[in-house]
């Protein structure tokens, strides 16, 4: 294949001149960790080299005419057309091929579907542009978001070997356990891909959708969301944690307890202070991804919090915009992302940052009255 | 068609009301001469292309390193999106319009396209369409950034304001292209000079015939969907939101079920310029003229039939999912027939190559490849991994830049000096040639590699490993890009000047449009020429 | 293909660009008004160029028809142009089906698949999980969310509904006895045939207003009742669309007849609205069965 020649010595050339690789660079498909990753990637490998081979077949062909058929060297042509034979030859050796791919390909395809007998149901909700993970029947339920830095974004800090597919919670999984994906969205569709497991599905918005997996070695495999989802479908990765079994069910036990203190902790009294310090955490984390880091927004699609009415107006209002969100907007309820103390600090951080200085503190306390309170509230929040 | 023999070829002649081009403006705004048209589209489609070039150029400036240097996410989706939308619906398929409004008529031997003001009348949407586009870009809350195929509820609940403009500018872009192939259909069917029977149609004019059918099936379509969208933003249905028992997934299989024929309506007409080429510069007939017919004929009915194969990763059931993968699989069949017959033509021929045979040659080998990565999408357990990654963008690319775009060069060099009357500049040709062959190759060709290593499309920014390929291809990206500023050049300096050209430009070539003289006069057969 | 005369070419024309303008300030003005309803935009300059749009657009169709009209009375139009004439209104009509179709296919889709799913059937009817207590069923009276209220009631498809498709259908048959009536040049019977058709088109028209009129004040079937209201509007809305244009193109064909147009040889102008009309009838006629009566 010329091209490829071709384009092989361009490659060499550009990479002299750009210089120092940073990281390893990966050129192929990974086999992944999984039964069902390896045939995929072998699926792959296979059809490529048909592929290749196919096209080996054809381009000498074509480039032998190239160089003996030419004019310049005396070639008279010859016109010959039209030979059934040969015609029907061409049409069946494809297809002849093409039917040897589907074999393997559909036997993969039904084993990828088979999601039965598993001994895990994990749901994962997209939400824009974080991930949800609730252990069903384990009562564990928490939030992904990116945690790389800002500055590491917009080029003011060193960027990390994991840049951008890092997340401050991973989804812990257990090893050599067949796991069922239960997936779904909040708001727009998103598609939930980790590579080394070959798991890509779409999370689509009241819909669920379903995948499995069964992860063979313990380690971490991060992946992407892979269908655009709005400003920040570029910021929402996915990180896997593989542990053995028995590992696993200690981080279940951690994870509850973790829940448990986020409770207590709303219980408890809080200081203008410390709701200040743990707003601005929550609100880098989640919030300024729309409101922007100094809380100027994004007009018209997100609101500057700065001067705004409602920041600025009557609390309750705050409030309920925070834990119920707009309905038709990009604007979320945060009343299940986030727990009562860290909605109590980071209402309390956009009152007071910014020069936003009301000088009011939202008490946790009176959050997590407003969430036990109301089943309507929620209703209303629908509307 | 060797058996071509033309007697009587009248173009010199003119009725009373035959006349040449009015002057002025008048001649562009008011004319219903198909060669006029003809060079509105192709000029229109050139502009198109820069504007849409430019977008990629800052996309691929944006990626050049990891971080967000230049533009904002926001403002990066709408470049996307834009892009996407300029090149397919300005660039590409206007350019094909172009062609096919300059060569049909030629090529069977008619006095005009069959509906001469209503061919006025499609031009000339489609820059109001395109302003209404663009115009976007400076409305509150910016242009469209749902990509090219704006899924819904991103498109719908999530979009900015300007999605109500996006919307009526494609119903009206959808307008314009219906009444374009719809004359077309008119024109090959019912104005064929005596003797010119079907099946010695040139195939560029068969290829047409059967893109036309697409274009009329599908774009209505394409207008029903944003219709649904524009009811479920606006008027408060609930087509693709579940709460009313709608389905976002609706969308996509009413959208993909014009958007697959489009691809092929951005290819068929390409395979009918490369197999117009290929044999003048074998100076050899075509090996397999029929076997092309039914080739076209049965792509374009596997178009139909395919659509979900962009939805592997929806969650359809099984056998959904098996149907449209073996579906697609057998489209490799009909275009090998292709393939295999443009080789056969060279084989044993006399080959020489001008500029229009190396971007021929070149649309074989790089087509082929695209085609290629197609197959491999199309098994649908092996899509999981490469959907909505840059290898999907690498496949596409292939068979859109050196495939649709560079077939759409090649059928300009090719065409231009019957069209003004001089020759090509081949120096200056075959530099722009190579030039966009490098290009080409080192933009797209990496992208298969940050592809198949992870990296999804439609980000402004990603992880480190991706860096090297992503400089690499933004590299080729302004090499490619700069070079077809050469094109430019070319099209222009041959417009101006260049040796005088006689009727049969090309020494192998054949067909009724290499019969009449160069430039071809303005009304070309005022009574039809027999093809015997 | 023999013998042909030379093909009219027509002169340069103002009516093309004046049009496509036209269209620009349709789909500006369109853009503009909604965006305004939708309280983004200014819904008063968007009337504006919508209805000046609109009103260019009816002045050009009179303009640009009657050009036509009068070159084809003038016969500079040959044998061959009229064939031109029939491909492009044949198209024409295919690509109108494959408008109605992107809804059909919409509709089956909705019914056979995405509500029994979101009800717990079939491949991923593991969707209920998320609509706790949804029940499938169509025609969809309860939509899975609550915020969304369904209809309270359907229209009933044996009254309304069933003379509407006796109006369509007689309507057919009155368009076929006036062209017959052309071929054998009995003038006043085209006449009388054409208005009755068109009086079939009209009762159709007034009979389909009351009924949404119905369905909005009564019925609760509103464009908001989920997607039982969506595709029910979307179908029936725009067939009414194409009865309303289809019975337009009949009034001027009635007037061409009264102004002494037509014979039984050249008549193309009629044939073409009588297809249309055919196809708005057998369009009707799928509506009936599945978005009324199944
Ligand atoms: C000109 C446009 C064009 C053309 C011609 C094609 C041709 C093909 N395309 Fe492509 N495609 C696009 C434009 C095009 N495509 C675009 C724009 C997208 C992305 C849209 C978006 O999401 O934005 C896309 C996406 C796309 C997908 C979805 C990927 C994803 O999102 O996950 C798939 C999957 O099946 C696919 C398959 C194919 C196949 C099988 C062909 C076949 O027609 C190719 C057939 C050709 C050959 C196979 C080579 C020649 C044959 C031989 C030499 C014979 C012998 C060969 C064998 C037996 C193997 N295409
Ligand atoms: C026919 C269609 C076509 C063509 C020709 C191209 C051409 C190019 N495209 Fe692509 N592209 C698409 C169709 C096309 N594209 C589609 C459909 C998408 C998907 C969109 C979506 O995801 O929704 C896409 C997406 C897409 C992406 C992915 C974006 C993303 O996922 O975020 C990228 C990234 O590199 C890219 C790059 C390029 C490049 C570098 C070119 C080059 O070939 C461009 C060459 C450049 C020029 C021609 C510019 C020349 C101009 C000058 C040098 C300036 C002169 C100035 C004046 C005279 C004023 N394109
Ligand atoms: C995905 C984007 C997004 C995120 C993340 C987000 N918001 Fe918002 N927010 C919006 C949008 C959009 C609106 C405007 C809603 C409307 O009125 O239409 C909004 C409105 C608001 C308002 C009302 C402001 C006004 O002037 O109307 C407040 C207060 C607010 N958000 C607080 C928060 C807090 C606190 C967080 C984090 C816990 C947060 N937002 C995270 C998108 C977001
Ligand atoms: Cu979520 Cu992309
Ligand atoms: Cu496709």
């Amino acid at each position: 294949m010329g091209t490829i020649r071709i384009t092989t010595c361009s490659f060499m050339l550009s990479l002299l001149l750009v210089g120092n690789a940073q990281a390893a660079w990966t050129l192929n498909l990974t086999p992944g960790v999984t039964e069902i990753s390896r045939s995929v990637y072998n699926l792959h490998m296979t059809i490529f080299w048909i592929c290749v081979a196919i096209g080996v077949v054809v381009f000498s062909i074509m480039f032998w005419s190239i160089f003996h058929h030419r004019k310049s060297r005396g070639a008279k042509a010859h016109n010959f057309h039209e030979h059934t034979l040969v015609e029907v030859i061409w049409t069946l050796i494809p297809l002849g091929i093409l039917v040897a791919m589907a074999v393997p390909a559909t036997a993969t395809l039904i084993k990828m579907y088979d999601p039965s007998d598993a001994e895990l149901d994990v749901q994962i909700t997209g939400y824009q542009w974080k991930w949800r993970y609730q252990y069903l029947d384990q009562e564990i339920d928490f939030f992904s978001n990116l945690s790389t830095p800002r500055e590491q974004i917009s080029n003011e800090a060193q960027k990390q070997a994991h840049y951008l597919l890092e997340v401050d919670r991973h989804l812990v999984l257990p090893t050599d356990t067949k796991i069922r994906l239960l997936l779904t969205a909040n708001d727009v569709i998103h598609s939930w891909w980790v590579p080394a497991l070959a798991v890509k599905k779409d999370a689509i918005p009241g819909f669920i959708n379903e995948a499995w997996t069964r992860i063979e070695e313990p380690g971490i495999y991060r992946g992407q969301c892979a269908e655009l989802c709005g400003v920040d479908h570029g910021f929402m990765p996915v990180v896997v944690e593989a542990v053995p079994p028995a590992e696993f069910e200690q981080w279940l036990a951690d994870a509850r307890a973790q829940q448990d203190a986020a409770a207590a902790a709303a219980g408890r009294s809080w200081t203008l202070e410390e709701l200040m310090t743990e707003g601005e955490q929550v609100y880098q984390r989640v919030c300024a991804a729309c409101h922007q880091p100094n809380g100027t927004g994004m007009p018209p699609a997100f609101p500057a919090l700065v001067n705004s009415p409602v920041v600025l107006g009557d609390v309750e209002r705050h409030i309920d915009i925070v834990l119920n969100g707009v309905q038709g907007s990009a604007m979320q309820a945060f009343r299940e992302q986030l727990s009562a103390a860290e909605l109590a600090a980071v209402i309390t951080y956009e009152r007071n940052a910014w020069g936003n200085n009301t000088g009011e503190a939202v008490a946790p306390s009176r959050i997590v009255q407003l969430l036990q309170g109301d089943g309507q509230s929620e209703q209303e929040g629908g509307q | 068609m060797s058996t071509l023999e033309t007697t009587t070829v009248t173009g010199e002649q003119h009725e009373s009301h035959h006349h040449g081009p009015a002057a002025g403006i008048g001649r562009w705004l008011f004319t219903t001469n198909h060669k006029d048209i003809g060079s509105l589209y192709l000029w229109f489609s050139l502009l198109m292309f820069l504007t849409g070039g430019v977008m990629a150029l800052l996309i691929r400036a944006e990626l050049f390193q990891p971080g967000l240097q230049l533009v904002e996410p926001g403002f990066f989706n709408q470049m996307t999106t834009m892009h996407g939308l300029i090149m397919v619906f300005g660039a590409v398929m206007p350019a094909f319009v172009g062609l096919a409004n300059w060569m049909i008529p030629m090529m069977i031997g008619a006095p005009d396209m069959a509906l001469p003001r209503m061919n006025n009348w499609s031009f000339w949407i489609l820059p109001f369409a395109f302003a209404i586009l663009i115009s976007t870009l400076f409305m509150d809350g910016g242009a469209p950034n749902f990509g090219w195929t704006f899924y819904a509820p991103l498109s719908t609940t999530y979009a900015p304001p300007s999605v109500t403009y996006f919307i009526f500018a494609i119903h009206i872009m959808g307008i314009s292209s219906i009444m374009g192939a719809i004359n077309i259909i008119a024109t090959i069917l019912n104005m064929r000079a005596p003797g010119m029977t079907m099946m010695k149609l040139p195939l560029f004019v068969w290829s047409w015939l059967i893109t036309a059918f697409l274009l009329i099936a599908v774009m209505p379509v394409l207008a029903g969907v944003v219709t649904m969208m524009l009811m479920d933003i606006h008027f408060g249905t609930s087509f693709f939101n579940a709460a009313g028992g709608g389905d976002p997934v609706l969308f996509q299989h009413v959208f993909w079920f014009f958007g697959h024929p489009e691809v092929y309506i951005m290819i068929l007409p390409a395979f009918g310029i490369i197999s117009q080429i290929i044999p003048t510069f074998s100076r050899k007939r075509l090996f397999g003229y029929a076997s092309m017919v039914y080739a076209t004929a049965s792509i374009a009915i596997l178009s139909f039939l395919v659509w979900a194969h962009h939805m592997f990763t929806v969650g359809m059931p099984l056998v959904g999912e098996l149907f449209f993968m073996f579906a697609t699989m057998l489209i490799a069949v009909p275009t090998g027939v292709k393939v295999f017959n443009w080789v056969t033509t060279m084989f044993r021929g006399s080959l020489t190559f001008e500029t229009p045979m190396l971007f021929a040659i070149a649309f074989v080998v790089l087509f082929t490849i695209g085609g290629f990565s197609g197959l491999m999408l199309a098994i649908a357990p092996v899509d999981f991994q490469y959907h909505d990654t840059y290898f999907v963008v690498a496949h596409f690319h292939y068979v859109l830049v050196p495939g649709a775009i560079f077939a759409i060069m090649a059928g300009t060099y090719y065409w231009l000096p019957k069209w003004t009357g001089h020759q090509l500049n081949e120096c200056m040709g075959r530099w722009h040639f190579w030039l966009s062959f490098i290009g080409v190759n080192i933009t797209f060709f990496p992208m298969h590699f940050i592809g198949l290593a992870g990296m999804p499309r439609r980000i402004p920014d990603y992880a480190l490993q991706f860096a090297d390929f992503n400089m690499v291809a933004s590299i080729g990206a302004f090499i490619f890009g700069f070079s077809q500023l050469l094109f430019v050049w070319n099209v222009i300096h041959n417009v101006r000047s260049g040796e005088a050209a006689p009727a049969r430009v090309w020494e192998g070539a054949e067909g009724l449009e290499w019969e009449v003289a160069s430039p071809a006069p303005y009304h070309t057969f005022t009574t039809p020429p027999r093809v015997e | 293909m023999s013998a042909q005369a030379s093909y009219y070419v027509p002169e340069q024309s103002r009516w093309p660009i004046v049009a496509s303008l036209s269209l620009f300030l349709l789909a500006f003005g369109a853009g503009t008004t909604i965006n305004g309803f939708s309280g983004q935009g200014d819904t008063g300059l968007g009337l504006v160029l919508l209805l000046l749009g609109a009103l260019m657009m009816g002045i050009i169709l009179v303009g640009w028809f009657g050009n036509v009209i009068s070159e084809s009375r003038a016969g500079l139009y040959s044998a061959q142009m009229d064939r031109s004439f029939r491909w492009g209104m044949s198209w024409f009509i295919f690509s109108e089906v494959m408008f109605f179709a992107a809804f059909f296919g919409a509709l089956f889709y909705v019914r056979t698949l995405a509500v029994p799913w979101l009800g717990g059937e079939g491949e991923r009817g593991i969707s209920q999980m998320l609509w706790p207590g949804f029940v499938a069923e169509w025609p969809l009276m309860n939509p899975p969310s609550e915020s969304i209220q369904g209809p309270q009631a359907l229209v009933d498809p044996w009254h309304i509904p069933l003379l509407n498709t006796v109006l369509l259908i007689t309507s057919s048959f009155t368009i076929t006895l006036a062209h017959h009536a052309l071929l054998r040049d009995a003038r006043t019977a085209v006449a009388r045939w054409l208005l009755a058709t068109i009086l079939l088109g009209v009762v159709f028209i007034g009979f389909q207003a009351y009924e949404y009129v119905e369905a909005y004040t009564r019925l609760g079937l509103t464009l908001n009742a989920g997607i039982y209201g969506a595709t029910f509007f979307i179908l029936t809305g725009f067939h009414g669309l194409h009865v309303t244009l289809g019975t337009l193109m009949l009034v001027v064909i009635l007037l061409r007849v009264l102004k002494g147009h037509f014979d039984s040889q050249h008549h193309f102008g009629f044939e073409g609205v009588a297809w249309y009309w055919h196809f708005v009838d057998v369009v009707w006629i799928g509506l009936f069965l599945f978005v009324y009566v199944i």
